[in-house]
């Protein structure tokens, strides 16, 4: 066995193997991406404003995934803590997802919507004042940091989405933190959700 | 000895390299560990959480790992095919462009360039510099293996065939994404389809950055140590092809109980089951060989961090499959637990078994010995307390995370508020910080004795010159 021409010809080592690794990967990737049920789309979702999107790119600069998700499984105890599960249609517009792999701190995919602009706001600035014992960094300089409403609009002739001159010219301004702010509340939102009944 | 150079330049080169990146790795963790206990550590923009996240983890992955990879592959390379190089000043360009990459990598990662894909982060123009490094190595490899001066290919030349392609197509199909400006992309998958091939890729790349080319190394240096040949060659044929067929199965045990479609969850979960068997085929191969003389543990200082290394390795693959059911799954998954698994696999497999090598090779190089067998030991021993206490605390930690999240009252309300939990890690989180200061003297203790021996080494040089 171990005196087969195989093990003497690099090259024809090299075509098996990449034979070998690619069984898998057609049959989990490709396939799948081929098929209708990897690329859903809820009635309600929409594409990211401008606003929304650079607060995204926000949310991508200072690697929120590393602490967040935005996932709730389908398990008794994590719909009771952050509302419906997600669904596999709420993501057509996250290049890439975000759903993460770590909570540090709780999941986000409900939080859109749950707490008023000026909550976030002030939690992003000073979390401790909120909750004493989180451990989550000061957001507060991200106010200092103005968006370049050209770089947003690049962004979103890149993704395709659609938006009105004004969107632009009325980012003018505004800060990464108000974007930020705006993205929080569109997420998870183009699901219903029943309250949850604790933090 | 032989009449030809080896090109011992460029593998000293890649060793040190990654010595130092791993030292920036090593500090960055430790900083991120007492920033999860006390956020008036983070200083914003630049050494926030989020940030450094993601330095540590691709400074230690592509800084220490690949810069290992490169160097310790080219010196296992030489021997195997009793020949230099084919391109060496190649390989010597290779050298520079890898540091230049790994240096833009690092401030690009600081800025805030993310692509927020775990083990993908880096922006397009770097991974376009990634790919350039890896068709440099490719070429390099089988260069040098096609003409080589020994008939065989003996099995860590298989090991670095596989992880070269495996890399390659893992590494392309994953950062395909559509640029929007210099420093900017997105994925150009969206929603399921983008997290199905984020951790295809992810899992893979433990697999063929953490993994295969180890073994590459494990199956080289073991023998050459101990003097002691592979036990089973049969067995590392079956361990090698069933490894490299399965792995690549195995992403989606990633994205358990997430809207990614269920079948490709449950297949993900049985061949993650499956893999046990390869994995354990090569600890097996391990233990064996060093089993027909026990006493080299003893009397021969490499040994016991290779069999401890392939021992993190086969503890590793079983908690790691043991984690992908769906029952386990639910209750340690996003927890502090899987942390604790990633680093019994990084500190205790891959950090051991780079160390032995380069223990090994250091000497070689110079025609001498290690500086110091005690250093080493004290080493050896720190660096085990480090990353036992580490990986034990978090998968204390995450179980009763898990625990408390899924807590409900007799009347079916939540037991516990996220911030209930929350600061019950405190003192754990504590611990791990004193666990990663344990294992950070100990790569001390590893650094001074490498740099001793080279001193040693260039002593010998100019006295004999």
């Amino acid at each position: 066995m171990a005196n087969s021409v195989l093990y003497k010809n690099p090259i024809l080592f090299a075509v098996v193997v990449t034979v070998v690794v690619l069984i898998g990967t057609v049959v989990t990737l490709f396939y799948p991406m081929m098929t209708a049920e990897m690329h859903p789309k809820l009635e309600g979702l929409k594409p990211y404003t401008p606003l929304e999107l650079a607060g995204k790119d926000v949310y991508q600069q200072e690697g929120c995934i590393g602490c967040h998700t935005q996932t709730v499984r389908p398990l008794k105890a994590e719909v009771l803590r952050y509302g419906e599960y997600s669904k596999a249609g709420e993501f057509a517009y996250d290049q890439p997802f975000l759903w993460g792999s770590k909570r540090t701190g709780p999941d986000l995919a409900r939080i859109g919507g749950k707490y008023p602009d000026a909550w976030h706001q002030m939690h992003f600035e000073d979390p401790q004042s909120f909750f004493a014992e989180s451990n989550m960094p000061k957001y507060g300089w991200l106010k200092n940091n103005k968006l370049n409403p050209s770089d947003v609009e690049a962004h979103m002739k890149a993704l395709g989405f659609p938006y009105k001159p004004d969107e632009i010219t009325a980012l003018n301004g505004k800060s990464e933190l108000d974007a930020l702010v705006a993205y929080m509340q569109v997420i998870g939102t183009a699901v219903k959700k029943p309250a949850a009944q604790t933090e | 000895m032989s009449d030809y150079q080896y090109d011992n330049q460029t593998v000293k080169g890649f060793i040190l390299s990654s010595i130092f990146w791993g030292v920036v790795g090593i500090v960055v963790g430790l900083l991120l560990s007492i920033q999860m206990w006390s956020p008036s550590h983070n200083f914003p923009p630049f050494f926030t959480f989020g940030r450094l996240r993601v330095v540590h983890t691709n400074g230690l992955a592509f800084g220490l790992g690949i810069g290992a990879i490169f160097g310790i592959s080219y010196y296992i390379l030489m021997r195997l095919t009793k020949r230099p190089l084919l391109f060496p000043k190649l390989a010597r360009f290779h050298l520079h462009l890898f540091n230049v990459a790994i240096a833009l990598a690092a401030v690009s990662l600081f800025a805030g360039m993310n692509q927020s894909l775990e083990y993908a982060e880096l922006e397009w123009p770097l991974d376009i510099g990634v790919v350039i490094l890896w068709v440099i190595f490719a070429v390099n490899v089988f260069g040098t293996i096609i003409k080589r001066k020994e008939e065989q290919m003996y099995i860590s030349l298989w090991y670095i065939i596989a992880t070269v392609v495996a890399v390659a197509v893992l590494y392309i199909v994953n950062n395909l994404s559509i640029p929007a400006g210099l420093f900017k992309s997105y994925h150009l998958f969206a929603g399921v389809n983008s997290a199905n091939v984020e951790w295809w890729y992810g899992h893979n790349a433990v697999g063929f950055i953490f993994t295969t080319p180890i073994l590459a190394m494990f199956y080289y240096f073991l023998p050459k140590s101990t003097g002691m040949p592979i036990y089973s060659h049969r067995l590392s044929i079956i361990a090698f092809w069933s490894l490299t067929f399965g792995y690549l199965w195995t992403g989606a045990h990633h994205l358990v109980y997430t809207p990614l479609p269920d079948w490709i969850q449950t297949l993900a979960i049985v061949f993650t089951i499956f893999l046990i068997a390869p994995s354990w085929g090569s600890v097996v191969n391990g233990f064996y060989t060093v089993g027909a003389d026990w006493s080299k543990m003893r009397t021969n200082y490499l040994t016991k961090f290779f069999i401890w290394g392939i021992a993190f390795y086969g503890l590793q693959t079983v908690q790691g499959p043991t984690q992908a059911l769906r029952v386990v799954s639910q209750l340690i998954h996003y927890t502090d637990w899987v942390p604790g698994h990633v680093h019994m696999g990084t500190m205790g497999w891959v950090t051991m078994t780079v160390a032995a090598c380069i223990y090994y090779i250091i000497p070689k190089i110079y025609n001498t010995e290690i500086y110091s067998e005690k250093v080493a030991n004290i080493h050896f021993w720190l660096v085990l307390i480090g990353q036992l206490m580490f990986s034990i605390t978090m998968w204390i930690t995450g179980i009763q995370q898990g625990a408390m999240w899924k807590a409900v009252n007799p009347d079916g309300t939540l037991k516990y508020t996220f911030m209930e939990v929350l600061s019950k890690n405190y003192p754990y989180w504590q611990l791990r910080t004193v666990a990663g200061l344990i294992f950070t003297v100990g790569m001390l203790f590893f650094i001074y004795n490498i740099h001793m021996t080279i001193r040693k080494g260039k002593a010998l040089v100019a006295a004999k010159a």
